[in-house]
């Protein structure tokens, strides 16, 4: 269990996290959302206790991880996997890790089996790919066995089959009732990975929802309707209080499904060329989300300028 | 792969019977293995030997050849042992590089930030990497010491000028350049800590230990003799010198100074690692 308490990060003049609380809470992978500079990295820094949080506060079981008494085997984290020494050999980096927590190296052994790295073990960091490095930086984090786990942006740079393997890891690790956090710019792949999902932007918090919500909450889920029609159609549709607008010479419907659009033309003897839902992507629904927290700081005179109501819903049931 | 593999270890209860946490040993051991787990150790210890007791034996030989031309004044100043040890100037820098380097090397490669999240009581780990470098530091710098000290007597005792660590103050001038190779090494651990980049720091020693030391002669009247005793490496060498000279320190004195010198920069530099991110 991670609690983020109005924590907020200044660095001279720029506020990298701003007055950001929630919880990350055990058994779910919980994905942390938001675009390049938001403060992802900066919030995860200051839960390891690496960066002084500005004010409030960020605990781990309760209390700030300065404070751990064996840190490794609490925490796991990958921050960055090219924040290693590239003259040394991947055991001994490994092994360095594990003597100051007095775990066995025995136990290096297994972890570099658990990443498939038994092969390279000897061989020097410096030649490694950067998916190598992120298998090496997931092995020194599973090292203490902890029960929370945190990785920024573990799938940058990896190959399909290196993005699939760590997305079935965490959500194994998830699946055992540890607590996985796990950031990311990439909705579509946070989609994929996260249970649910703590989305920030500019350091704000603007959404703490499950996926499924998330996704549902798209504001651009809307009817696209073509017909020889359209303005007695529109006119039909207003009547009944249902909002419409032309886009792209579609007329185009919010808050009313295919099915009703096609029974009110039927009864009232409009000629359909075309009906479809649009959906937006999940990228779509998330950059509308976040763009709001890149314009309010970039307003435009006479705009409101108001942040965001942050989108916060209860984190789901742990599963048994 | 599958995510079956992320089971927890067979070793789990082991771990809980490890639960002491990061104890300063155990963070020490660590901190060994990092220091050998890197070629560039083995060689900068490597150089400090082979230049301190290299040029040594080049300026006994020197100084041996020239012996028979050598006025009565150079006769009487002579000191085989310091001679001996003619190298220390190149060794303080070596072993000064990697003190440097245990600090810088963290900090350029990021390291430190896995370091500090494995262990986040930041002063342990200075602690356990001051201590584990001291050691070492301290065993090469003494081996290397007796080493261009039996290597440079071979020279004069054909001669009958040589040294032996029976003689009065000879022992503690050997000795004393061992201290002084490890205090050398702490200097630039304490100039890592306190600029945590590897050039800024290497520079700021090789220009206090070995570039600034013989300029402050140029200052002059009291207030410039007082600097040229107490700078650096002219008071912390006294101490591996047999033939001691009038205007500077006493052996142990200057040895203390020379102490100060990084005593000092490494607490402060202590404290700037604990207050910044990291």
């Amino acid at each position: 269990m991670i609690e983020v308490r109005g924590l907020t990060k200044r660095f001279g003049s720029t506020l990298a996290v701003d007055n950001l609380s929630f919880d990350v809470p055990p058994g779910v992978v919980t994905g942390f959302l938001g675009p390049n500079g938001a403060g992802k990295s900066t919030t995860m820094r200051v839960i390891l206790g690496l960066d002084r949080p500005t004010s409030g506060t960020a605990l781990v079981h309760g209390r700030t991880y300065a404070h751990a008494r064996s840190p490794m085997r609490e925490v796991g984290a990958l921050l960055d996997a090219k924040d290693v020494h590239g003259g040394r050999s991947a055991r001994s980096h490994l092994l360095a890790m594990a003597q100051s927590n007095g775990i066995p190296a025995s136990r290096v052994d297994e972890v570099l089996e658990l990443v498939g790295m038994q092969a390279v073990a000897k061989r020097r960091i410096k030649g490694f790919s950067l998916g190598m490095s992120q298998r090496l930086g997931i092995a020194g984090t599973m090292l203490g066995d902890p029960q929370v786990l945190l990785f920024d942006e573990p799938v940058n740079g990896l190959d399909p089959e290196g993005i699939l393997w760590i997305r079935n890891f965490m959500k194994g690790l998830a699946a055992q009732g540890r607590t996985v956090f796990v950031s990311s710019h990439l909705m579509s792949e946070m989609a994929l990975t996260a249970d649910h999902l703590v989305v920030i932007g500019r350091g704000r918090l603007i959404a703490d929802v499950s996926t499924a919500d998330f996704i549902a909450g798209g504001s651009t889920n809307h009817v696209r309707v073509r017909s020889p029609q359209q303005a007695e159609l529109a006119t039909a549709l207003q009547a009944k209080g249902i909002e419409t607008a032309t886009v792209d010479g579609y007329l185009e419907v919010r808050g009313i499904t295919c099915d009703e659009v096609g029974d009110l033309a039927a009864a009232n003897s409009f000629t359909i060329h075309e009906l479809f839902q649009e959906r937006a992507s999940l990228e779509e629904a998330f950059m509308e989300l976040t763009r709001d927290s890149v314009e309010y700081h970039a307003p435009t005179p006479g705009e409101s300028v108001g942040p965001p109501e942050p989108v916060v819903t209860n984190a789901p049931e742990v599963p048994q | 792969m599958s995510a079956q593999t992320a089971a927890p270890s067979s070793q789990a209860a082991t771990h809980a019977d490890h639960a002491g946490g990061s104890t300063l040993p155990r963070v020490m051991r660590s901190e060994w293995t990092k220091l050998f787990s890197v070629r560039s150790t083995a060689w900068t210890l490597l150089a400090l030997v082979a230049a301190t007791i290299g040029l040594g034996i080049l300026a006994c030989w020197g100084t041996n050849h020239a012996w028979p031309q050598s006025s009565p004044g150079d006769r009487l100043n002579f000191d085989p042992v310091s001679t001996s040890m003619s190298g220390l100037a190149l060794g303080q820098l070596a072993i000064a590089v990697l003190g440097v380097m245990v600090i810088s090397a963290e900090y350029s490669t990021g390291g430190v930030r896995v370091t500090f999240t494995t262990v986040p009581n930041r002063m342990r780990v200075l602690t356990a990497k001051a201590l584990v470098f001291t050691g070492v530091s301290l065993v090469v710098g003494l081996a290397t010491a007796f080493g261009a000290f039996y290597a440079g007597q071979v020279w004069f005792s054909k001669r009958g000028i040589g040294a032996s660590l029976g003689d009065p103050g000879v022992l503690r001038a050997v000795i004393g350049g061992g201290l002084y190779v490890a205090a050398s090494g702490l200097f630039g651990l304490a100039m890592g800590m306190l600029l945590r980049r590897t050039a800024g720091a290497v520079t700021a020693a090789v220009a206090l230990l070995l570039v600034v030391p013989p300029l402050t002669n140029i200052l002059p009247g009291g207030w410039g003799d007082a600097v040229v005793r107490y700078f650096t490496s002219n008071a912390g060498q006294q101490i591996s010198y047999v033939h001691q000279n009038g205007n500077y320190l006493s052996p142990w004195v200057g040895f203390g100074v020379y102490c100060l010198w990084w005593i000092v920069p490494l607490a402060f530099g202590a404290w700037l690692v604990q207050r910044r991110d990291a």
